[in-house]
């Protein structure tokens, strides 16, 4: 017999991911599955009522190694109020807008593949060092064939004084890469498209 | 541990996710990550408030019957066709702490196979009482628990002829976006574990076990549900009592 035990480092191992598949509509948004009377899609609205900041609209497409648009993918944001505080509980730094959940959760179309957030534009939030970072929205996806859920975020073209400040854009050495990160203003919000594979894939995090 | 620090959220970064434990985001035996699958390295940091702080779910959201796909969607008076089971077990963070209010999320088959879904063409029919979605709020505990008819496996195009083992989807929410995790629970015994390509993205023989659910005979309701035990383990966090941080975090 060893003694090893005595001083074992008794962490629990995390469960290991699995795809979402095809069918992840019917538990995370059963509506837009066509399953209706059982509970509402949580995360459709993220604004909850007069919520301050700016009103904005985030369109895109997530793209495979081809080029084409995955149209069985779903993607959640999460993202700072207008004044740049975090609707949790873990958010010590003061009280998020009552009005804005924070939390968004959209299916991408089963006909175009196209995903719209309607939310607030972020405030800006620091870096645990102190600095700011440039206002921006995290985002996580899952899809038949992810095997791990995605992590990336979304920055603001009409940020780019903050962009180019930004302690976590900064440490991408391949600067060609940064412009992935980056929703490009058109008439009425934003466009921010996602690849997952080729030339322009996104940057994605290990959180 | 009192009232007080109960109270007080934690804000820690969380361990670092390892890596080689989950399924990588290429494996070729299950077809479509081949394309969907990034190439290029992950640009790793240690969690900023943005990943340490994450959305949390109210017990009110949570409807009478969400909890219970044999009767969610089923006409009044009637129910599910199936094996009448139940699902229970705690949601535990790395450090083996319960993990309370975190919405746990399921979606299933039907017991034929079939996805109340337009996109599954399987043969076996759809249950007119079967919606095949549920979900719950961890206790103060970490535990969650819901009934449900045993989902059937079921064919689909990936080789020629490859079946899924019967599974439950499971979405879990913890306490910080970073946590955030998509998986299946599997069902002891089902020879399909063994042979099936998405179960064999997990490189792991060990890994693979901790998604298989044991059959509950102590929790199994006689005359009335057999319970299968599931357990689920969230990322866990660093205390913020051994860190130096400046101002702003």
């Amino acid at each position: 017999m060893t003694h090893a035990n005595y001083q074992a480092l008794n962490y629990l191992k995390e469960s290991p991911s699995q795809t979402a598949g095809p069918y992840v509509h019917i538990g995370c948004v059963p509506t837009f599955a066509g399953i209706e009377g059982v509970y509402d899609d949580p995360g459709r609205e993220m604004i909850t009522g007069d919520a301050q900041g700016a009103r904005i609209r985030i369109e895109g497409q997530v793209f495979d190694g081809t080029g084409t648009a995955i149209r069985d993918a779903m993607l959640e944001i999460w993202q700072a109020d207008a004044a740049g505080l975090y609707n949790s509980p873990s958010e010590t730094r003061g009280q998020a807008d009552p009005h804005f959940t924070g939390w968004g959760r959209q299916p991408t179309d089963g006909e175009t593949g196209t995903f719209r957030f309607d939310t607030v534009k972020p405030g800006a939030v620091p870096w645990p060092d102190g600095r700011m970072q440039a206002p921006h929205i995290s985002v996580w996806i899952v899809a038949r064939g992810i095997n791990l859920g995605l992590h990336t975020r979304i920055y603001f073209d009409d940020e780019a004084e903050a962009n180019a400040a930004d302690p976590l854009l900064a440490r991408i050495e391949h600067t060609s890469r940064v412009p992935s990160l980056i929703a490009q203003k058109i008439d009425g919000g934003y466009r921010f498209d996602i690849h997952l594979q080729g030339d322009r894939e996104t940057v994605f995090f290990d959180i | 541990m009192s009232d007080t620090a109960k109270s007080t959220p934690e804000t820690g970064a969380f361990f670092a996710r390892d890596l080689d434990w989950h399924p990588p985001a290429l494996t070729p035996g299950y077809k479509t990550s081949i394309l969907r699958s990034p190439q290029k390295a992950r640009i790793s940091f240690d969690n900023s408030i943005a990943e340490t702080t994450g959305p949390v779910f109210g017990h009110g959201m949570i409807g009478e019957l969400d909890n219970d796909l044999t009767l969610n969607f089923a006409a009044p008076g009637e129910g599910a066709i199936g094996e009448r089971i139940i699902v229970h077990g705690r949601v535990l963070d790395e450090r083996a702490q319960p993990v309370p209010g975190v919405l746990v999320e399921f979606w299933q088959a039907n017991a034929g196979g079939r996805y109340r879904h337009k996109k599954d063409a399987y043969l076996a029919p759809l249950d007119p009482n079967f919606g095949g979605c549920g979900r719950a709020i961890s206790d103060e505990n970490g535990f969650y628990h819901f009934r449900t008819v045993k989902p059937g496996p079921y064919p689909w195009p990936n080789g020629v002829n490859d079946w899924r083992p019967a599974h439950i989807h499971f979405s879990v929410f913890g306490q910080g976006f970073a946590q955030r995790l998509i998986t299946q629970m599997y069902f002891e015994g089902d020879p399909h574990i063994a042979l099936c390509p998405i179960v064999k993205t997990i490189p792991d023989p060990e890994a693979i076990d901790r998604l298989v659910a044991r059959l509950d005979m102590n929790a199994t309701i006689p005359m009335d549900a057999r319970a299968y035990q599931f357990n689920i383990v969230l990322r866990g966090r660093r205390s913020t009592l051994f860190e130096n941080r400046l101002e702003g975090n």
